[in-house]
């Protein structure tokens, strides 16, 4: 029963490049007759390759694409009953608004006195009444793109794609546009796929997000879902700020992270590897001795609505968004809720952690500089006189940017010389894997790292935590 | 000022170089003088002469009607070789572009020449079945066309073509409806090319035109080196008739320019 | 599923094939004839009777004086021309342009036949300068072809680099020196390439200005009415050498399509 209901069906897709890159890898989906649906992810992420399999201007290098149960998979653009709005419009510029939204329904050779009419109901539909006569280029963005969208939906087609429609606008324009284009989907009841790296206009328009990372589902849900119960780390951090912690539960709903152990209402085994994810509005601060842990406020930036606080405990540094204000250099406590505490088990325990930029500009970790140039992490910068510049040619203000150094547990090696590591602790944890052991490290900084090692050690040894800097990822954050 | 001043004279002096000749010619042409330097009274007969005399008549209206049907085959198979690289791999699209460059930066002499040994010489194709002329011709003009037709492929946006499609038209019908439009300027500019590449072509002509037929440079050539002197000022009236007609195109295209650029600003 | 696909790139196969016989294949036909004889046999004679005769080799020495000279003339009158109306801020700009457009559109012969006469009536009798009147009715023909790319090479330049390298110090002629020259460098190289090859070879001006001292072209074309091709093409391909050799020396640097923009 649930197949008739199926309008499209993405089945194992795969799209690799001749060099052998894959754009797009095993991914399934099923989309339902109506719905709004948005591929949400960051560039070069697979999102606009699915769209354009789904269009018909790619084809999937392995895979079958279903519509309606029927395979479409090597079908041509012109001969599916999908239409699409372009990222930049794609507007002909040498014919006229009429013409333009005509095109498809001429195509299909419809009679002419059809086509006026459904041009002129099109036109209204966009609040563009009248506006068959005017030339291309005497609109604005923002009525080039109900033009494009006019010219697709004209079609009555039965999927409408939409390729980063609202990219190109201005942020007022793109609000209103947000809730027009979801007025407009209840209105003529298409199924809608949209793709877009901004996760909040994912989040207002959408009845379904699919979060999309190097070609690879992360999640599909509900906006709700996905920003209440993120998969994993990657959805945590890609959707609104988040606070991210590795840890291990320490009991029956109890979970240690971030230097204290903290009760929370998901129910994991004793001894599991968890990632915690707290929204920086759940992060209550009180004073020093009411917290479960506490540190030292670092920054306070005012943001309108709120501040934005971080406070540095430990190694660990936490983001509070709170209406009151607070001081540099104040001591504070940190509570959180138990229900505002997400516990993800960890499947692929990255251990996600903040690097800081020393005084020379040089980026470091507990006293240690790493080897790598910052002009090589932040894309297109360029240092001159121990200033950063951005690839735009103004200066970028070190202490505005967080860095993140992501690393997996098998590129961290152990070691007996304390001294020799980057950082050093006691293991806490141990797990036997079937081919390899894996620790859990909670260090002098009280963070804790998950690091796989063939080899076994015993609970509580003293060790110093090797990182290659080649193996470490960094990210970027404003 | 006087550095705007010396700016001036430079510019007056280089196109006084350009001009002189041809508007001294052109005053002469319209007297009965034989040569330059005499005072004579005003004339047509150069004129007269000109286009009443068959040989004359023939040998200009040849020469149009070659350049003409060479610009329309180099046309063609420029535009189309254009489209057809742009849209290709590669490796061929650098083939295409390397050959396409070849009589570009050859002399001419080199291209009539290697073309009259193709076909006259080595398939003994007859210069007087005009086929070695005008395969001259087509190939002196179509890489310019090329040249012309890919930078308005750059310029479109490339997603025009894949909206087409999108919406229900077919490869074809894309092609003729969406992406010949949006190049039509960058075809129509190296038709003009070629036509006057055709016009002012001499060596490629010497080298595959049958023994009968002239164009006019190969004409002109000819007739400087025998003295008959009313055909020598008859030229002189061609030469005038062509720069007055150069000089009405040159209008005609400043005007609508000029006009263009006032729709724009205005709306 | 296999029907045949109406494809964009298909469209290149007839231009391709269309060069491949009008182009590659009377290169190739070039070479053979180049290093036979008329028997058809293997022969380095054409390319050593070439190099050894004293007569050719003088006629190339002269083919490249007369260019050499001619690309100088041309290159003098055409870089202060299109640099002046570069950078002027004149409203007939667009109009002087044309103007100096305009006699690419005349035919080569007729503009040569109004200089002939200028220059008889000048010097009484064209046969007391030869050189001179060679080089003038080169530069008169090719002057256009000089200034285009180098006014469209000017005009692209960032005005701000030259207010740049003023505030950074320079003077005026430094900044020209500095900036304004070495940009306008791929102009110049496209000029000269479409200014030196045709004045090494275009014979016809010299029949026309009664100057019967033979130039590269020259040679090829009295080979030609001897039917001659063996010779007539070993001449082609040393034409077709020097063209390489010019095209390697100066690759990168050439402005892309300044030729395919001729006509505005």
């Amino acid at each position: 029963m649930e197949q008739g209901t199926n309008i499209i069906e993405l089945k194992h897709i795969t799209k690799t490049y001749k060099d052998g890159f894959s754009a797009v890898s095993d991914f399934n989906l099923e989309v339902k007759k109506g719905e709004f649906v948005t591929f949400l992810g960051p560039s070069g992420c697979g999102k606009t390759t699915t769209l354009r399999m789904i269009a018909g201007f790619d084809l999937p290098t392995e895979g079958e694409i279903l519509l309606n149960g029927e395979p479409i998979t090597a079908l041509p653009p012109n001969e599916r009953p999908i239409n699409t709005v372009f990222q930049r419009y794609a507007l002909f510029p040498h014919m006229n608004i009429y013409e333009n939204i005509a095109f498809g329904l001429r195509q299909k050779k419809t009679p002419k006195s059809i086509i006026v009419k459904k041009v002129k109901k099109v036109l209204e539909l966009v609040d563009l009444e009248g506006f068959e006569k005017r030339s291309i280029d005497t609109l604005s963005g923002g009525q080039q793109q109900r033009v494009a969208i006019a010219r697709a939906v004209v079609n009555e087609p039965q999927i409408l794609l939409l390729d980063e429609p609202l990219g190109a606008l201005d942020l007022k324009m793109r609000k209103e546009m947000q809730l027009e284009l979801k007025e407009m989907h209840k209105e003529l009841g298409i199924t809608f796929i949209y793709v877009t790296h901004d996760q909040e206009e994912a989040l207002t328009m959408s009845d379904k997000i699919v979060v999309m990372a190097e070609g690879k589902m992360q999640q599909i849900g509900t906006p709700e879902d996905i920003y209440n119960e993120p998969a994993n780390a990657f959805v945590a951090d890609f959707i609104g700020d988040s606070n991210i912690f590795n840890g291990i539960m320490t009991g029956k709903l109890k979970a240690r992270f971030c230097g204290g152990e903290f009760v929370c209402v998901d129910d994991v085994e004793t001894g599991t590897h968890i990632t915690a994810v707290v929204r920086p509005e759940d992060v209550v601060l009180t004073s020093p001795e009411k917290g479960k842990i506490r540190g030292i406020v670092t920054s306070v930036i005012f943001k309108g609505m709120h501040y934005e606080i971080t406070v540095e405990s430990g190694k660990n540094e936490i983001v509070a968004q709170s209406v009151n204000c607070a001081i540099v250099g104040e001591h504070v406590g940190v509570n959180v809720e138990p229900d505002n505490i997400h516990i993800m088990i960890a499947e692929d325990h990255t251990n996600i952690f903040a690097a800081e930029i020393n005084k020379n500009n040089e980026l470091a970790y507990n006293g240690t500089v790493l080897n790598v140039p910052l002009t090589n992490i932040i894309k297109g910068s360029r240092e001159e006189d121990g200033v950063l510049f951005d690839a735009s040619g103004s200066e970028i203000d070190l202490k505005k940017i967080r860095i993140k150094i992501s690393i997996r547990p098998q590129d961290i090696e152990m070691t007996d010389e304390q001294e020799d590591g980057l950082v050093k602790g006691y293991i806490s944890n141990l797990i036997y894997k079937g081919d390899h052991y894996s620790y859990v490290i909670h260090t002098d900084l009280e963070q804790d790292f998950v690091v796989d090692d063939e080899y076994l050690w015993n609970m509580d040894d003293q060790v110093g935590l090797l990182m290659p800097v080649e193996k470490m990822i960094f990210t970027v954050k404003k | 000022m006087i550095r705007k001043a010396w700016k001036s004279m430079i510019i007056i002096l280089v196109l006084c170089f350009l001009y002189l000749p041809i508007l001294v010619l052109a005053v002469y042409s319209f007297t009965d003088a034989a040569n330059i330097g005499t005072v004579r009274g005003f004339s047509l007969h150069n004129y007269v002469t000109l286009f009443t005399t068959p040989e004359l008549v023939q040998m200009i209206a040849g020469t149009v009607v070659l350049a003409f049907v060479s610009a329309f085959f180099a046309t063609i198979l420029g535009t189309l070789g254009a489209i057809g690289a742009f849209y290709s791999k590669k490796g061929m699209a650098s083939v295409i572009n390397t050959m396409n460059q070849v009589p570009v930066v050859n002399a001419d002499v080199v291209t009539g020449f290697s073309i009259c040994i193709l076909l006259v010489v080595v398939f003994g194709i007859s210069k007087d079945s005009f086929i070695p002329l005008v395969a001259g011709h087509v190939t002196l003009c179509a890489p310019f066309v090329f040249l012309s037709v890919v930078p308005k492929l750059k310029q479109m946006d490339s997603s025009i073509y894949e909206a087409a499609l999108d919406l229900g038209a077919t490869p074809f019908t894309a092609l003729i409806k969406i992406v010949i439009p949006q190049i039509f300027p960058g075809i129509v500019s190296g038709f003009a090319l070629a036509v006057t590449l055709s016009l002012d072509d001499y060596f490629v002509a010497t080298y595959t035109k049958p023994a009968t037929f002239d164009t006019i440079s190969t004409y002109v050539v000819n007739a400087t080196k025998g003295a008959q002197t009313t055909i020598k000022t008859a030229l002189w009236a061609l030469s005038t008739v062509i720069f007055l007609l150069v000089v009405l195109f040159a209008l005609f295209m400043n005007i609508r320019a000029g006009k263009n650029g006032q729709e724009r600003n205005g709306i | 599923m296999h029907k045949f696909m109406f494809s964009r790139k298909n469209l290149g196969i007839p231009y391709g094939l269309f060069l491949a016989v009008f182009v590659m294949a009377p290169l190739l036909v070039l070479i053979y004839f180049a290093f036979t004889n008329g028997q058809g046999e293997f022969t380095l004679l054409n390319l050593t009777g070439f190099f050894s005769d004293p007569n050719t080799l003088g006629t190339l020495c002269y083919s490249f004086g007369i260019a050499a000279v001619t690309t100088a003339v041309c290159l003098l009158l055409a870089y202060p021309a299109a640099y002046i109306l570069a950078t002027s801020r004149l409203k007939a700009k667009s109009v002087i342009v044309l103007l100096f457009i305009m006699p690419m559109w005349i035919n080569f012969s007729l503009r040569i036949t109004a200089l002939k006469e200028i220059l008889t009536w000048a010097e009484g009798s064209l046969a007391y300068h030869p050189f001179l009147n060679t080089v003038l009715g080169m530069s008169y023909d090719f002057l256009p072809f000089m200034i285009l790319p180098i006014y469209t090479t000017i005009s692209k330049m960032d005005e701000a680099l030259l207010e740049a390298a003023r505030d950074l110090g320079a003077g005026g002629l430094q900044a020209f020196l500095k900036v304004t020259l070495p940009l306008s460098l791929p102009g110049i190289i496209s000029g000269v390439s479409m200014v030196f090859l045709p004045a090494m070879t275009n014979y016809v001006v010299l029949d026309m200005l009664y100057n019967s001292t033979y130039i590269m072209g020259s040679l090829i074309g009295s080979y030609f009415a001897s039917y001659n091709w063996h010779g007539g093409s070993m001449i082609a391909l040393i034409l077709l050498g020097i063209v390489c050799l010019f095209t390697l020396m100066t690759r990168g640097i050439e402005e892309e399509n300044t030729r395919g923009g001729m006509l505005l």
